[in-house]
């Protein structure tokens, strides 16, 4: 699927839940438990994404022109929003990857995960994905 | 007995809803809410006053002067002060950056600061040291977050240039028998300098410099209903000349020549450049409208949110505070057991409920917890016994949630 599809498909998730923001985030705890881990191996400290309070680790592998993630944090929210990034950018090009605005975020209610003030990092983290495409598309 | 419902009244920001809920405001220790006493004084200052100060010859200029003045001397007297002794900052962390780049050691000396300390009371005594070939030493803590005063007093010697300290805990809220802990270091060495950090103590305890003997004592206007950008340096009479200039400019002196200049005596040396006015006038009606209150009894009200508060976390088995006992400000610092405090603030903040999450720049606090962060809630005069039942509801809430 394309990014924009996968964009599409979990807004159409999380509208089911429309002003019942406790349900939002219990699904949301439910999908940082399905994060697609990261190996203890990589764990390491060049993997940390900076600026989050909790702690991210995260990396990326290019499998047959394709970008690959895996990640994990200490705390179950951030993890949450980590897998919902990783269910959209995973197995896409780096290119695609590099020129995706990732408008859902917005449209699920989330975006106060964007804003400079709060300390988790999302803004880091999609930095990283995409620094990390740049990376491979050299 | 405090009005609240009064009280709250001053205050508009807390008629505003978080995510539809009533807006709990427990981020005191980071910063206050500000009555309109305070609001008003930054328009009327701006609508009727505005001149620079100490220099025009005109009318609206000796008008802004004589109010800054006059709030040299309200916030002067409020800590027992004289006006000479007081020097209007930005904040807290510049008053201490004013005393540490002041202040220059022969090698080998020693800088004694806690592990209880802020990064903003570590930091510049860090840079001190680099450049005088000082070292710092740290006077432990207990379990429970009090110092280890028999240590203390094993640290200071002949060495000891500097005990800079601070009166309340940023993270805990404990409070550190400072009088006491003063008395001790002037029979140990009467030439050591003694800096109070007195940022989380202002807003909620009587201070009296005189009484507490200190050399320096600094503070924020911010964290005590004042605005932002505003802060002390009291200095004592006596050390006054040992604080050397590190910044200066324009409104310091009496004659400049390119070889040779005369500064003007007492605090305006220390104030170079336009200050910043209606921040220092607004901070006297903050000072004001707790003298109308009664500081004595805050500090009354606060400890009783603060015994409520700690009495209702105690129902929750997953929780654990940090100095959990009573000999503190209004602050309370806990983890919830497995979960990380960025999740648990996340959720609060979803129920309207303002803590603040991570590690109050206080990382050496942390490394002796062994922990990254915790949730601390901070209360001041406007905070209420209901307000404290939402937070707890919220938190159980929150702990469903992530388990």
């Amino acid at each position: 699927m394309k990014i924009s599809e996968i964009e599409n498909e979990i807004v159409e998730e999380f509208s089911l839940f429309g002003d019942d923001w406790e349900s939002k985030y219990e699904h949301l705890i439910d999908l940082g438990k399905s994060l697609p881990l990261i190996d203890e191996k990589y764990k390491i400290e060049e993997n940390i994404i900076k600026g989050c309070q909790s702690r991210v680790w995260m990396h990326s592998e290019l499998k047959d022109g394709k970008v690959y993630f895996t990640a994990d944090s200490d705390a179950i929210i951030t993890k949450g929003m980590v897998a919902l990034m990783i269910r959209v950018l995973n197995g896409q090009t780096a290119k695609d990857i590099i020129e995706t605005k990732l408008e859902f975020i917005n449209k699920i209610g989330l975006k106060e995960h964007l804003s400079p003030t709060r300390a988790n990092g999302l803004v880091s983290m999609i930095n990283r994905m995409k620094m990390d495409s740049v990376k491979f598309s050299r | 007995m405090l009005d609240i419902k009064a009280i709250r009244t001053h205050f508009p920001i807390l008629q505003k809803t978080v995510n539809n809920n009533p807006l709990v405001y427990f981020d005191n220790g980071a910063t206050t809410q500000k009555p309109l006493a305070v609001i008003n004084a930054i328009t009327e200052y701006y609508t009727k006053q505005n001149a620079n100060i100490h220099r025009g010859v005109h009318a609206l200029s000796r008008e802004a002067t004589e109010l800054f003045e006059e709030a040299r001397k309200t916030v002067a007297h409020f800590i027992n002060a004289e006006e000479s002794e007081l020097i209007f900052t930005s904040g807290t962390t510049h008053s201490i950056n004013l005393i540490a780049n002041g202040l220059s050691f022969e090698k080998d000396s020693e800088i004694l600061l806690t592990q209880l300390e802020h990064h903003s009371n570590i930091l510049p005594w860090q840079l001190n040291a680099q450049k005088n070939n000082a070292k710092l030493k740290v006077v432990p803590i207990h379990e429970d977050g009090t110092l280890q005063l028999e240590n203390l007093k094993n640290l200071v010697s002949k060495k000891t240039k500097v005990v800079s300290i601070t009166h309340v805990s940023n993270t805990l809220g404990v409070i550190n028998p400072i009088k006491e802990i003063i008395s001790e270091i002037r029979k140990l060495n009467s030439n050591t300098l003694i800096v109070i950090d007195g940022a989380q103590s202002v807003p909620h305890l009587k201070i009296d410099v005189k009484d507490l003997d200190c050399d320096f004592f600094v503070f924020s206007g911010h964290k005590m209903y004042g605005p932002t950008g505003t802060g002390v340096l009291y200095v004592k009479k006596n050390v006054f000349n040992q604080l050397q200039l590190s910044a200066s400019g324009g409104g310091t002196i009496k004659t400049v020549s390119f070889e040779k200049t005369e500064y003007v005596d007492g605090p305006l040396k220390f104030e170079p450049g336009t200050p910043n006015i209606e921040g220092v006038i607004a901070l006297s009606a903050a000072v004001k409208y707790i003298d109308s209150i009664g500081i004595e009894k805050i500090a009354q009200y606060e400890h009783e949110l603060l015994g409520y508060a700690q009495s209702k976390l105690a129902e929750i088995p997953e929780v654990e505070v940090y100095a959990n006992h009573l000999n503190k400000a209004a602050v309370i610092s806990f983890n919830v057991k497995n979960q990380h405090p960025f999740d648990v603030g996340t959720l609060l903040d979803k129920y309207g409920v303002a803590v603040r999450t991570g590690h109050h720049c206080t990382q050496p606090l942390m490394n002796y917890y062994n922990i990254s962060g915790t949730i601390r809630a901070s209360f001041a005069m406007y905070n209420t016994f209901e307000e404290i039942d939402v937070f707890i509801l919220g938190l159980k809430k929150a702990i469903k949630m992530l388990s």
